[in-house]
């Protein structure tokens, strides 16, 4: 019996990474806010670099508490669209080599999502994490927590319901 | 100084509100409507040209935050918990128009509902894009005392710092 030869971690990595920097520059809203995504195999980080056009009460301060739910609602579009691209990509049905932003999956639809604030965000960078409870072939439910400078210190976490689009996949 | 105006400056001293480009068209009585203009900054999803949830979420935030504040008695507040539900998608390169009410308040309660309409919708009292429920904080609770001194802050004509 023959083995093959397992890919190069290089190949591999490039190919993930490549994947993940197409996906999360998909959305423009996102660039405009800062939001980056850090993978540690398909774990993903997002991180909302501080700014001040981020800010919601310049008193306190605090940043924006819509910036907040953007944050989680981006966070967990992008994890749930990972979570099925990184299935995609490591079954073979999905050929990263084509993969570019005209050829991504469609993006899916927030049904809704509900955001319970925990504190005030403070002027700094943000963490945030989502769970994929849940991903059936419609619909499914995410659950996403944000975090500053301290993990177990959650400022805010958010559950939505999302709409799977049909993926039209090569015969 | 009206309302209008003490709420125009909240909006003005908002950073995220002015980076959206927000607009307050009215307010009072626990009543609020802000307004956004399309952007392609904001689009969350480039094959449509749909602005992002997360935009019309930061425009319905910031207009339940001023109906709060435009609550007999209300001086400061802040989002407990925000729940949208997305009806349909807003109609690329059309304004996104909020309406919120805050319905009951208690001493650190507020209750808050609103709707987000497009151009179109908005006119023909059509399906919203999307609505919104909310409890935000009001007044009395711990935090209250500091909340209080600085709503009073940027509300003061004389506050320097308020922009």
């Amino acid at each position: 019996m023959k083995r093959t030869t397992p890919e190069p971690v290089q190949v591999i990595k490039e190919r993930r990474d490549k994947a993940l920097r197409v996906l999360a520059g998909s959305i423009p809203y996102a660039h405009f806010l800062g939001i980056r995504f850090d993978r540690r195999g398909d774990e993903l980080t997002a991180l909302l670099p501080f700014d001040e056009k981020l800010i919601g009460n310049p008193f306190l301060p605090a940043l924006h508490g819509g910036v907040t739910s953007a944050f989680l609602e981006v966070t967990a579009i992008i994890e749930l669209s990972w979570s099925i691209l990184w299935e995609e990509m490591e079954t073979g049905t999905l050929d990263p080599r084509v993969l570019d932003a005209d050829h991504l999956p469609r993006l899916p639809k927030t049904i809704d999502f509900t955001v319970d604030y925990l504190r005030s965000g403070l002027p700094r960078d943000a963490y945030a994490r989502a769970r994929v409870n849940r991903s059936g072939r419609r619909y499914a439910s995410v659950h996403v927590e944000a975090w500053q400078d301290n993990r177990s210190r959650i400022f805010a976490q958010a559950t939505g319901h999302f709409l799977i689009p049909a993926r039209a996949r090569p015969e | 100084m009206t309302d209008k105006d003490v709420a125009q400056r909240f909006i003005d001293a908002v950073p995220h509100a002015r980076a959206l480009g927000m607009v307050l068209e009215e307010i009072g009585e626990g009543r609020a409507v802000i307004s956004m203009p399309y952007d392609a900054r904001f689009v969350g999803d480039p094959s449509t040209g749909v602005i992002s949830g997360g935009v019309v979420s930061a425009l319905m935030d910031t207009c339940c935050g001023a109906a709060v504040l435009s609550y007999p008695g209300a001086r400061g507040t802040a989002t407990l918990d925000l729940r949208i539900d997305y009806m349909r998608a807003a109609r690329a390169g059309q304004r996104i128009i909020a309406r919120a009410e805050c319905y009951h308040a208690t001493r650190s309660v507020a209750f808050v509902r609103a709707t987000a309409h497009d151009e179109e919708s908005a006119r023909d009292d059509g399906l919203p894009v999307a609505t919104v429920t909310a409890a935000f904080t009001m007044d009395g609770g711990k935090a209250a005392g500091k909340q209080r001194a600085l709503a009073d802050e940027a509300a003061a004509p004389d506050a320097g710092g308020a922009a």
